[in-house]
């Protein structure tokens, strides 16, 4: 791992050195996300293998280039899982793509101790930087505030900064218990059902609406789950079907990613009214999370996201080259620009991916 | 605006009252715009500027600076919404952690994070310090319950870290805001999440003969798949002192004692008691006591809430750190705190976050006395060294302040303490807004370096060096 770890250093060095922009990518699965992908190709999956796990600490510890699935597979035989349920886009995804990429799948915005995204899992990591030199943030354990939690900034990153060398992240228990309900309603309906049910103590982990159908998956303890059974009714799925329908929401197999056209990302206040825009809608993560197949001018997605108290990304599809992701104020893009300047001074890594001038 | 040496003296210091300092001025603003204009004008006139919540840190986070401004948020103190449909409270920063569950408490929610100093810390000073509690292992830390600070930059620039959707474009720079110890922007404004209360709460208290039993214990009950709502360890000193103030019903014959807390419905909870009643017995508790009733489960957590003031009793002073460690280490790290005790002639009783590894040992001494004091000063710094050679860390949840700047050259390496710097620099290009704090300079390190080795204790005295 050391040879690795001192050829990619001496890479990143040549590379600041000439000026030479740099595509930090390993499996590709993540290609379509962001701007457009350019620099010569530099794969971390020289970087392998799980480096620790002990269960009962919670935490698993990985380098970049370990296939997610190996990841998963790990903490699977052990009965433990990553809570925020990321999206593979492929079977070559790599823990070290997952975190860059900062996506988090249908357990987001569940209730309980499995609530977050990719950041609030994130416990250290270590980072290459543009003067090649290897950087460690955070640690291993779950209460640690010293110096600045920059290891949490990486999450959605996608690369600007550095390369992630490894990751630590919290693990947890895989629930006892699941079931799947479905219910048909309305959007209007479904919207206000998903946010009352949000302040009572009821054990949901995943919401997905769509065509009139609101799927709700239930997590927890055995008693937990029966006991919100009868308060929530809806009509219960198989585990069989339940697993594939939620699986095809995360990889976006499901019929509503078919096709060629637009995918948006409209991420919202939960309480947000419908959007009224003319296109076709899958809503998750409580109300919170809505896609949208729209092949409307991206200014409109904006404007109507922003009003709405969110931002829209341009998620797979369309045409990149304005910028997929919502631009920021003029304040935070002073902060960001400084930000990249410190750690990769010359900016070689993933140019233009998360912004233009970044 | 407080000028006079007797209307700044109360500010002097924060909850680290072994470190004081008079600030040049105090402002105490009421209005954004008026936190804007003192900004504007230190920043035009190269001024420092602290900030300051309750004051109830205890690393020292907002110690003044003997030439720059101490500025006060006491007056941001209103809540703005409390939105139960969408779970959310807007409240200013000098609102109270525990007044905002108490705002959302009539919609059946509350805020999670709960520090030891909830009736006085203020949310303002939670955001600075990324603070916990003893729920954290289920309910996170203020970083996993706020979704947006409202706030200005050094130059008074008016920025939004996150917001009210659970994502924000670009980097998430709230998560670096929060725990930045006021260095990175001042906060006015913050959105938090509320969660619903839970129906029901059930305490067991678990005895244990050996306090690494009840260190084994606490990876037992996470190694069976259980995520207790609290988890928190008092060693026999430790309950012993606090016993005869919070009449709490601990077991004093035991070396160590568990609290461990399950909650949510009544069904949910009499499994996991059960449960957890398996995994304690045969990790050898001796006794398990639980709760019959609700007050008999507050008046659990009375005892350990109240560890410190009775600490305060016990003894003229009393010096709490917080480093935190895996949590196999536990038993390990309460038998060498043992040792220190003799090695530095202090009693140190402990109370632990032991479902996150947090420890927060209580080192009483003498503070009119010069040798006590820096006994003291040593013991903590014995054991911050010993959690970073545990691969933990020197705070899990106080913050660094001015307080464990040395130890921070010991968890960190040259380059990383250099990339803080330059985040700092990123977010504060002038290095007015609380400098000094956090991030040891280069200079410090090496200072602190040859000192350690001049009092022989080397780092790492095991690895051979050349």
């Amino acid at each position: 791992m050391e040879d690795a770890l001192t050829s990619l250093a001496d890479r990143v060095r040549a590379a600041t050195a000439e000026r030479t922009p740099l595509q930090i990518r390993a499996g590709g699965t993540k290609d379509f996300y962001g701007n457009t992908p350019r620099g010569e190709v530099l794969d971390p999956r020289v970087l392998q293998g799980i480096l620790a796990y002990e269960p009962e600490e919670l935490v698993i510890t990985a380098l970049a280039g370990t296939s997610l699935t190996e990841v998963e597979a790990t903490l699977q035989a052990h009965g433990q899982m990553l809570a925020f349920e990321p999206p593979h886009f492929g079977s070559s995804a790599t823990i070290g793509g997952c975190v860059a990429a900062g996506l988090a799948g249908p357990r987001r915005a569940s209730s309980g101790y499995t609530y977050g995204s990719v950041r609030d899992f994130l416990l250290g990591a270590r980072l290459l930087d543009g003067r090649g030199q290897l950087l460690s943030f955070g640690g291993t354990v779950i209460k640690n505030v010293a110096g600045y939690d920059v290891a949490r900034v990486l999450a959605g990153s996608l690369g600007i900064l550095g390369v992630i060398v490894d990751v630590s992240l919290k693990v947890l228990p895989r629930p006892v218990c699941e079931a799947t309900l479905r219910f048909e309603m309305d959007e209007v309906t479904a919207l206000s059902k998903l946010n009352s049910w949000g302040g009572e103590p009821l054990p949901i982990s995943a919401s997905a609406w769509s065509g009139g159908t609101l799927t709700l998956r239930l997590s927890g303890a055995a008693a937990a789950v029966r006991s919100a059974r009868p308060r929530l009714g809806g009509e219960e799925i198989g585990s069989t079907d339940a697993d594939a329908f939620w699986r095809e929401v995360r990889e976006h197999t499901a019929q509503f990613f078919a096709g060629s056209e637009p995918l948006w990302r409209l991420s919202l206040p939960s309480t947000a009214e419908p959007h009224g825009l003319s296109a076709e809608q899958l809503i998750e993560w409580g109300g919170a999370l809505r896609w949208l197949r729209a092949s409307l001018p991206a200014t409109e997605i904006r404007g109507r996201a922003q009003r709405l108290g969110g931002h829209a990304t341009l998620f797979r599809g369309g045409d990149r080259a304005q910028g997929v992701f919502t631009p920021l104020t003029p304040a935070l893009a002073a902060i960001h620009q400084r930000l990249k300047a410190q750690f990769d001074p010359h900016g070689i890594f993933n140019p233009g991916r998360m912004f233009d001038v970044l | 605006m407080l000028i006079d040496e007797e209307d700044t003296r109360p500010y002097e210091c924060d909850g680290l009252t072994l470190l004081r300092q008079l600030p040049m001025v105090v402002v105490l603003p009421e209005s954004e715009a008026q936190v804007i204009q003192v900004l504007k004008i230190c920043h035009a006139l190269n001024v420092p500027v602290v900030p300051r919540g309750a004051g109830t840190g205890l690393a020292g986070s907002a110690l003044p600076h003997a030439g720059g401004v101490l500025l006060s948020l006491a007056k941001f103190n209103r809540i703005l919404k409390i939105d139960p449909q969408a779970r959310t409270a807007t409240v200013q920063p000098g609102v109270p952690n525990l007044a905002i569950s108490a705002a959302a408490a009539p919609y059946r929610l509350y805020y999670a994070p709960d520090p030891s100093s909830q009736i006085a810390c203020t949310i303002g000073g939670n955001v600075a310090e990324n603070s916990g509690g003893v729920h954290c292992l289920k309910y996170g830390l203020t970083l996993h319950n706020v979704l947006r600070v409202h706030g200005l930059t050094v130059a008074g620039e008016s920025v939004e870290f996150g917001g009210t959707s659970l994502d924000a474009p670009g980097l998430d720079l709230l998560a670096l805001v929060i725990g930045s110890e006021g260095m990175l922007a001042v906060t006015t404004e913050v959105t938090v999440r509320l969660v619903p209360n839970p129906q029901t709460a059930c305490c067991i208290m678990a005895s244990f003969a050996d306090v690494e039993d009840a260190g084994r214990a606490v990876a037992a009950l996470i190694a069976a798949g259980i995520i207790p709502a609290g988890l928190e360890m008092l060693d026999q000193a430790a309950a012993r002192l606090v016993e005869p103030f919070a009449n709490a019903g601990y077991d004093l014959d035991a070396a160590a004692i568990l609290l461990c807390e399950s909650d949510g419905t009544p069904e949910e909870v009499a499994e996991e008691i059960t449960r957890m009643s398996e995994v304690l017995r045969a990790a050898h508790a001796t006794r398990l006591q639980v709760s019959a009733h609700e007050a008999e489960r507050q008046r659990f957590w009375a005892g350990r809430k109240n560890a410190f003031p009775a600490a305060g009793r016990a003894a003229p002073a009393y010096y709490c750190t917080d480093g935190t460690i895996p949590r196999k280490h536990l038993g390990a790290m309460l038998k060498s705190i043992q040792a220190m005790e003799r090695q530095f002639g202090l009693r140190c009783p402990n109370v632990f976050h032991a479902g996150d590894g947090n420890l927060h040992p209580l080192i009483l001494f003498d503070d009119c006395d010069p040798d006590s004091v820096a006994r003291a000063e040593a013991f903590g710094a014995a054991i911050l060294e010993a959690s970073v050679r545990l691969g933990g860390t020197i705070t899990g949840e106080h913050g660094v302040g001015v307080e464990k700047l040395d130890q921070m050259c010991s968890q960190f390496d040259r380059p990383t303490l250099d990339a803080f710097h330059a985040v700092k620099r990123a977010f504060d290009p002038p290095g007015l807004l609380n400098p000094g704090k956090v991030v040891p300079t280069l200079h410090r390190c090496a200072e602190y370096g040859r000192m350690r080795v001049h009092a022989g204790e080397l780092k790492f005295p095991e690895l051979p060096r050349f």
